[in-house]
């Protein structure tokens, strides 16, 4: 029988969460010995882990801004995970105050910490959802308070569809998404890919299967599949740090090394 | 928080001049400000990817630049103090760098770079060792206090989610309770032993017990003597984990002894490993829907007028009596229908007619109800009444005599006093050997006879009577085509002159030779040919036949050939026709008039209308010979035969049976008397006598000797083919 949605997953802290192991590869403390434990076992097999993790959230970043610069005022981040620093609503509200955003993330730890931080914050607010189910995210009552469908929003799933399993049907999934979204709306995307760095892809693979979120890596043309209904926007599907970089310094002669694609498309 | 220095990058090395160039910042231009944003710049290349903050490139560079001149004012404020740089360490981890290589590259770049760049006195070192102290010590100190907030807030996160999620679950399961305790469906769980744990409200209601004497019971206890045997499979399959539900329809008895029908839906539980742990059963009380459902049947099956069993239940019933019966069961069935009813119905209306119906239902239910009876409206004006386990014919009789007497007494509907009667056909018999079907078409059958038998009678079924009408009745369905075929065929026996023993002529007999019955004689289907009118063209048919031997003997044999004689019936001698058809025939086989004789039966001629008379006066003229068939066996006037176109008198045989002398009563004088007064008359009228049935010589020479003019009988030969006579004849001569 499936679980009811109101029923929530219990919060086992045997197991290292994906969410805590991302805030530590980017030096934060909101996290568990078993957390470090799988996180350093990663960065042993994987050095660069750190650097790809921040080039992610520099992406992140970058992509916010743009979203912006191009009208965009209302954000869903779904897999928004562990707050920390430059979080979408920052960035956003930094640029413009007025910015409203609603983080989903189906970590019962992430969300309740979420909401503390966010607490206060009435442009901001979290929903505990699956992203699986879209209809739990847009029949929430923060969705409704926060996000108006009718205008053009930016949805972001960075660094979250690799958590998917194909048999979910990803493609699909994101499509369910476009269908609502008004013309003019943005898809913000970044995803783990083995292209470039196909040796060390299992034994990565291996250390997620620990958490509740295995991890499936996908090749560019797949991860151009999940942007079916989407014009991408300028450069289309590159690594991480080749997405409009801030200066030509930000790049390294490598991005390859850097194992996550990063793209943005627009709904016509 | 240790932060492996592998896997991040070298700092990069700038050339100076070019990064002061690109760092140049005329807003902040102090007179230090190329050193300083050198330093900043050198700085922001040291770190960069050694932490993760949430800054470009350039904000790094902007962040660090603001540092570098919070470090340039400690290390020049005069009186010295390092508070500044405990400062920046802070700031630092404000800003994220808080990966430790940060540090490390901070310090090694204070030490290296800073007095360089600032233009810093070598002769103050113990300064810049300080400035190093504090800034590490602010950094320490910003991180160990950062990471206890993050741990704390995590920490805090757990709680609150665990919080949360008890809380759910706790709001869950009440729910869960609330479901259980309000639902409307009866709710019970069990262990795989089947002894009942828990129940709802419902289910105690619906059982009438409590939660106590119902915990104390097993599920087997619930078995109800008339569950359908799937019932305990299911629940067998169920507890043995071999299945984990099914759906039944079940009885229960309530603790009142009530019986309560339920849909019942039985499930397993497992655990997580799978085994069976407990069985949920959801029973819904259908007994209201199942009383509708019967009421819905009991319309099916009565008939709405009278209230009784209707068509569809008598014949349920009348199977399931077959069904159970045991070998020497006997059944019983009634059928009647009452005797003019249309004509009530007709002429007082629908609505007397339907009044009639009720109270001849009530009558018959009076008078016949008792256990192993049925009394059913199969039809309009029909009942049907069903005895199972009769004894004996006796017992259907007795209701038949029973019923006839009930229904005497008029009936009042309204203002009319209504006499009624009815036919009754009955059937009784074992049920070794019959079927259902059988018995209904027999009982069909012999209503239909009572009928014709006329009112208020019964009639009982015969098996004899009806092979033969069922043998009649395919007789007369076959005959046309039997013409056809040429299943017909004649026999001739002479007629013989007594004076000299001469053949003078030829009875033509028809026979029928069936494929089924074998050869049957006339007495067997000219009756029935008569009923059905097939005897005008099977008559033509012997008539035609008959002419044609005629002809084949008149053509041998001359004048010495022998007329025929062919017997025409009555409703032959009334077709319209007939004088065509025999002249015709006549000559299309060339037969003179003379030599043809029809023989009709005295009934068939006398006290008959003028019609057929004209007929046969017709006849007569074209020189035909009218016989009377059997004489002497009817009533007949004999004065007016001398007004009728008759040539011949046949004497029945009984006369004839009575001259032989062997008779010792001496009846046969008495016959005697009768046939020579019969000849004397006939004579005196100009008629000739044939006696028919002559077997003896001795009657022979008596009708000789009392005048009889011709004589026929197996004392001169039986029926025969043609061929008979061409011997008698050829031999003669
Ligand atoms: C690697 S973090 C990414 C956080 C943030 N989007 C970023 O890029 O910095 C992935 C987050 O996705 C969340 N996540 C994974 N599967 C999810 C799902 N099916 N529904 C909602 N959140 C999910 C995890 O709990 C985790 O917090």
């Amino acid at each position: 029988m499936e679980r009811p949605s109101w029923a929530p997953a219990d919060i086992d802290l045997d197991r290292p969460s994906a969410a805590r192991v991302y805030d530590y590869y980017l030096g934060g403390s909101h996290n568990f010995a078993v957390d470090r434990e799988m996180a350093e076992q990663a960065i042993a097999l994987w050095p660069n882990l750190p650097l790809i993790m921040q080039a992610n959230r520099a992406f992140l970043r970058r992509a916010v801004r743009y979203c912006v610069d191009q009208g965009i005022r209302q954000f869903l981040d779904i897999g928004s995970g562990i707050p920390t620093v430059g979080n979408v609503h920052e960035v956003a509200q930094e640029a413009d105050p007025r910015c409203r955003v609603l983080y989903v993330d189906f970590d019962p730890v992430a969300v309740a910490h979420s909401r503390a931080i966010l607490a206060g914050n009435e442009r901001a607010d979290i929903v505990h959802a699956d992203l699986r189910k879209p209809e739990d995210i847009v029949g929430s009552p923060q969705f409704g308070r926060l996000i108006e469908p009718q205008r053009p929003m930016a949805v972001l799933m960075v660094a979250v569809l690799h958590f998917i399993d194909d048999a979910d049907d990803p493609v699909r999934l994101v499509a369910r998404y476009r269908d609502l979204l008004a013309p003019g709306s943005y898809l913000v995307l970044s995803h783990a890919t083995q292209d470039g760095q196909p040796d060390k892809v299992e034994d990565h693979q291996k250390l997620y299967a620990r958490t509740r979120t295995p991890m499936h890596m996908r090749s560019r043309a797949e991860v151009g599949a999940l942007f079916t209904g989407f014009e991408l926007v300028d450069p289309g599907i590159v690594y991480l740090p080749q997405w409009r970089p801030e200066s030509s310094d930000d790049v390294d002669e490598h991005p390859e090394r850097y194992t996550g694609y990063a793209a943005v498309g627009r709904k016509p | 928080m240790s932060r492996p220095a592998k896997g991040i990058p070298e700092p990069r090395r700038r050339h100076l001049g070019l990064a002061a160039a690109a760092g140049s910042d005329t807003a902040r231009g102090t007179r230090h400000g190329d050193g300083r944003d050198a330093f900043a710049l050198a700085w922001a290349d040291a770190v960069v990817g050694t932490s993760y903050v949430s800054m470009s490139r350039t904000e790094v560079e902007e962040h660090l630049r603001g540092l570098t001149d919070r470090l340039a004012e400690a290390l020049f404020t005069e009186p010295f103090t390092a508070d500044a740089a405990r400062q920046v360490g802070a700031a630092m981890v404000g800003a994220h760098f808080t990966g430790t290589e940060t540090l490390n590259r901070t310090i090694a770049l204070v030490a290296d770079e800073l007095p360089l760049r600032l233009g810093l006195d070598r002769s103050t070192p113990w300064r810049l060792s300080a400035l190093q102290g504090a800034l590490a010590a602010g950094y320490a100190e910003a991180l160990r206090q950062r990471t206890l907030d993050e741990q704390e807030a995590i920490s805090q996160a757990v709680f609150v989610a665990r919080d949360q999620a008890e809380q759910a679950l706790r709001v869950s399961e009440a729910r869960f309770r609330a479901v259980f305790a309000e639902a409307a469906i009866g709710m019970g769980i069990a262990d795989m032993d089947g002894n009942i744990l828990d129940a709802n409200a419902s289910l105690l209601d619906m059982f009438g017990y409590s939660l106590e004497e119902l915990t104390r019971r097993n599920v087997r206890d619930f078995m109800h003597a008339e569950d359908a045997a799937s019932v305990w499979r299911l629940y067998d399959e169920l507890v043995s984990g071999q299945r984990d539900h099914f759906r039944v329809e079940k009885r229960f008895e309530r603790s009142d002894g009530e019986v309560i029908w339920t849909h019942l839906t039985a499930s397993l539980i497992r655990d997580d490993e799978g085994r069976p742990t407990y069985q949920v059963a959801m029973i819904e009380d259908v007994t209201d829907r199942h009383l509708l459902q019967d009421r819905l049947r009991y319309q099916a099956l009565h008939d709405p007028l009278t209230g009784l069993p209707n068509r569809a239940l008598f014949l349920e019933r009348l199977a399931e009596a077959f069904d159970s019966a045991a070998e020497e069961d006997r059944i019983g069935l009634c059928y009647l229908d009452l005797d003019g009813f249309k004509v009530i119905n007709d002429s007082l209306g629908h609505d007397v007619g339907d009044q009639l119906l009720v109270a001849v239902g009530q009558r018959l239910d009076a008078c016949v109800s008792a256990p192993g009876r049925l009394v059913a409206r199969i039809g309009g004006d029909e009942f049907i009444i069903l005895m199972e386990r009769s004894s004996s014919t006796r017992d259907v009789v007795a209701i038949a005599d029973h019923v006839l007497a009930a229904l005497e007494a008029p009936i009042r509907v309204r203002e009319h006093e209504l006499s009624i009667s009815a036919s009754i056909g009955l059937v009784e018999r074992s049920i070794v050997g019959t079927t259902p079907a059988d018995v209904m078409r027999d009982a069909d059958i012999t209503l239909y006879w009572a009928k014709a038998d006329g009112k208020a009678k019964w009639a009982l079924f015969d098996p004899e009577r009806n092979a033969r009408e069922v043998a009649r009745f395919t007789l007369s369905t076959t005959m046309p085509a039997a013409i056809e075929r040429g299943e017909f065929y004649l026999d001739y026996q002479p007629l013989v002159r007594l004076c000299d023993g001469q053949v003078v002529g030829a009875e033509a007999l028809v026979r029928w030779h069936h494929p089924e019955f074998g050869l049957l004689a006339p007495d067997r289907f000219i009756g029935l040919a008569e009923e059905t009118g097939q005897i005008v063209p099977l008559g033509r048919w012997v008539l035609r036949q008959a002419c044609h031997q005629a002809r084949l003997w008149q053509d041998r044999f001359g004048s010495r050939a022998p007329f025929i004689s062919v017997n025409l019936a009555v409703r032959q001698s009334r077709d319209p026709g007939l004088v065509a058809d025999v002249a015709k025939i006549l000559a299309d086989t060339g037969v003179e008039a003379t030599r043809l004789q029809l023989e009709l039966t005295e009934s068939a001629i006398m006290g008959t209308a003028d019609e057929p008379l004209d007929a046969l006066r017709a006849l007569s003229a074209m020189g035909v010979r009218i016989a009377i068939d059997d004489f002497g066996t009817g009533y007949s006037n004999l004065a007016y035969l001398r007004h009728l176109p008759v040539h011949e008198l046949k004497i029945a045989g009984s006369f004839v049976e009575g001259l032989r002398a062997s008779a010792s009563d001496g009846s046969h004088v008495v016959d005697a008397r009768i046939v020579g007064t019969l000849v004397s008359l006939a004579h005196a009228l100009g008629l000739g006598v044939t006696a028919e049935g002559v077997e003896t010589a001795d009657q022979a020479r008596r009708l000789d000797d009392i005048g009889c003019d011709s004589g026929q009988g197996w004392y001169y030969a039986r029926p025969g083919p043609p061929e008979r006579i061409d011997h008698i004849l050829s031999d003669v001569r």
